[in-house]
């Protein structure tokens, strides 16, 4: 198993409690997405999964280790492992977008290398090639501040692809991207997961992305995990009843509307018809 | 009833806390000026503001000889050299103290993993040693090197290095602090060394704001060192001293212009230091 929650729990320390006896274990290379309403937790379960925070309860494990069992130094190893797309780009304003895409790979890179890359980059090419599949090969020397929201979280996402993790964990990745940017975001990251054996875990709040893309979907509501199935058998009553709260639409980024009809059939488009 | 409960709902429940704490500053500082002895009126009653008059009147006009001229041109560098002599020092001495005390860049924090306690300990431990190194003025450090080094600059160039070591130290760590603090977390989260998170992800957000304090400290070095030059470190406070012993109002006029001179160009270096690394 390459990721292995167990009945994971998340109290933030103001005493609010984020997540309730969640638990998914997913084989290395294997994809799912996590939908649900804003406040569900998703946010907290790939933090969680990242070892960005700490559970209350319950246990993780992921790349064959237990992150927090392990040694100051091994875990930062592990980390290095691991990539987490932020919803929120954590990009300074003032760095260069090729410095950005490239720190991705600062977990890997000694102390000197990472420092000669801040007088010259240390890998142009490789950064530039990661940008060229999210579109923005062109933006390469420009400065973080005069990107566009969308251009920016395509950085974020360059950045992780560019780090090459085992692990991928995508937070909201395509929040700030039109229909067809986010489509391609997408396709790069499940590319990325087929090419490299990267086991993908995303948060999705576009249903139709999620429909697309994944072959494997969790509901969360709450803090709680409300539904785990394929993709094949998730109904569009399951979807309905998960946004119950939000009103009756369900949101979506207007990628593949036919599938969200009330008598669709939930299977997604093979791969090739994707691309 | 349902319209009282409405109304209270209305209300700022900050509303009561802010009123306290207005009062509660309001009734700690009025000791306070008790205290200082603050009573500006005396300034100006009329015995008083003669004797300032005449004392001022002392000051005209600024000496222009040649000959003081050249003393003051080689006190200005001696003290241009104090100051930034002590700064580079109190650099060397503030850094590495930052670097292990800022709280954005601890590992152990995140999680709370391993080492918590410790990192927890060693930032306690720089916290309170720049402390120690401000706690202290400047000019009580010059007075002791003094003894120990000899009249001169020297003196003065450690005791600005010990103090300002210690307030370089501490404010560049609340910079650090206060400015966005996610990117280089984002980085601790995913493997990276602390020297290079604080590279690539705090000093691009922070490298204005250190930049403009650092100048500034520069500046105050400058008007420590004068101060200090009064104990005998040597520089233009010095040349005060003797001129203000000599009653010599004239020169004092013209030294004090000179100290215009300067801080004029330390906002100047800091405006363009902050143009440059916009």
């Amino acid at each position: 198993m390459s990721l292995q929650l167990a009945q994971l729990g998340l109290v933030h320390p103001n005493g609010q409690r984020a997540l309730q006896r969640v638990s998914l274990s997913l084989a290395a290379g294997g994809r799912l997405a996590v939908i649900g309403p804003s406040g569900a937790g998703k946010t907290s379960l790939l933090r969680l999964a990242a070892a960005a925070l700490r559970p209350s309860e319950g246990s993780i494990g992921a790349l064959g280790a237990s992150p927090w069992q392990l040694s100051a130094r091994s875990l930062k190893r592990w980390r290095a492992r691991v990539g987490l797309i932020h919803q929120a780009p954590p990009i300074p304003p003032r760095l260069r977008v090729v410095t950005a895409v490239l720190a991705g790979r600062l977990g890997a890179w000694s102390l000197q290398r990472g420092l000669a890359s801040l007088v010259a980059p240390a890998d142009i090419a490789g950064a530039r090639a990661v940008l060229a599949q999210l579109d923005l090969a062109d933006r390469l020397f420009e400065r973080c501040d005069r990107l566009s929201g969308g251009q920016l979280q395509r950085v974020g996402i360059a950045r992780v692809l560019y780090q090459r993790p085992e692990l991928l964990l995508a937070d909201e990745p395509v929040s700030a991207l039109d229909p067809a940017l986010a489509d391609l975001a997408l396709s790069q990251l499940v590319a990325q997961s087929e090419r490299s054996g990267a086991t993908l875990v995303a948060s999705l709040h576009a249903v139709d992305l999620a429909l697309k893309w994944f072959p494997r979907i969790v509901g969360m509501r709450a803090g709680e995990v409300v539904f785990d199935a394929a993709t094949a058998s998730v109904t569009p009553q399951m979807l309905h009843e998960l946004y119950a709260t939000e009103g009756s639409m369900l949101p979506t980024q207007g990628v593949a509307p036919q599938l969200l009809a009330p008598e669709a059939h939930l299977v997604p488009l093979p791969h090739s018809v994707c691309r | 009833m349902n319209g009282a409960a409405a109304q209270a709902r209305l209300r700022d429940p900050q509303a009561l806390p802010r009123a306290t704490a207005l009062l509660v500053a309001v009734v700690v500082l009025w000791p306070m000026l008790v205290l200082a002895e603050f009573k500006p009126w005396a300034l100006f009653e009329a015995g008083n503001l003669r004797v300032m008059s005449d004392f001022l009147a002392g000051f005209l006009p600024p000496v222009t000889s040649i000959e003081f001229l050249g003393l003051l041109s080689k006190a200005t560098l001696q003290t241009l050299a104090i100051a930034t002599a002590g700064i580079t020092l109190a650099l060397l001495l503030a850094l590495p103290l930052t670097f292990v005390m800022t709280e954005a860049l601890s590992i152990s924090r995140i999680g709370p993993g391993r080492g918590r306690g410790m990192g927890r300990v060693v930032r306690g431990a720089a916290r309170l040693l720049l402390l120690l190194l401000r706690a202290i003025p400047e000019v009580v450090w010059a007075l002791v090197l003094v003894r120990a080094l000899g009249l001169g600059p020297g003196a003065g160039v450690l005791a600005i290095a010990i103090t300002y070591g210690g307030m370089l130290g501490k404010v560049y760590a609340e910079i650090l602090e206060s400015s966005d603090t996610r990117p280089a977390r984002a980085l601790l989260e995913a493997g990276s060394g602390r020297i290079n998170a604080l590279l690539y992800g705090l000093l691009p957000g922070a490298a204005q704001e250190l930049a403009s304090y650092t100048v500034y400290r520069w500046e105050c070095a400058v008007r420590a060192s004068v101060v200090m030059g009064f104990v005998g470190a040597g520089g233009l406070g010095q040349l005060m001293d003797q001129s203000m012993k000599m009653l010599n109002g004239g020169e004092a006029s013209t030294i004090l212009l000179t100290f215009l001179l300067l801080v004029l160009l330390a906002d100047f270096l800091s405006a363009s230091l902050r143009r440059l690394l916009a």
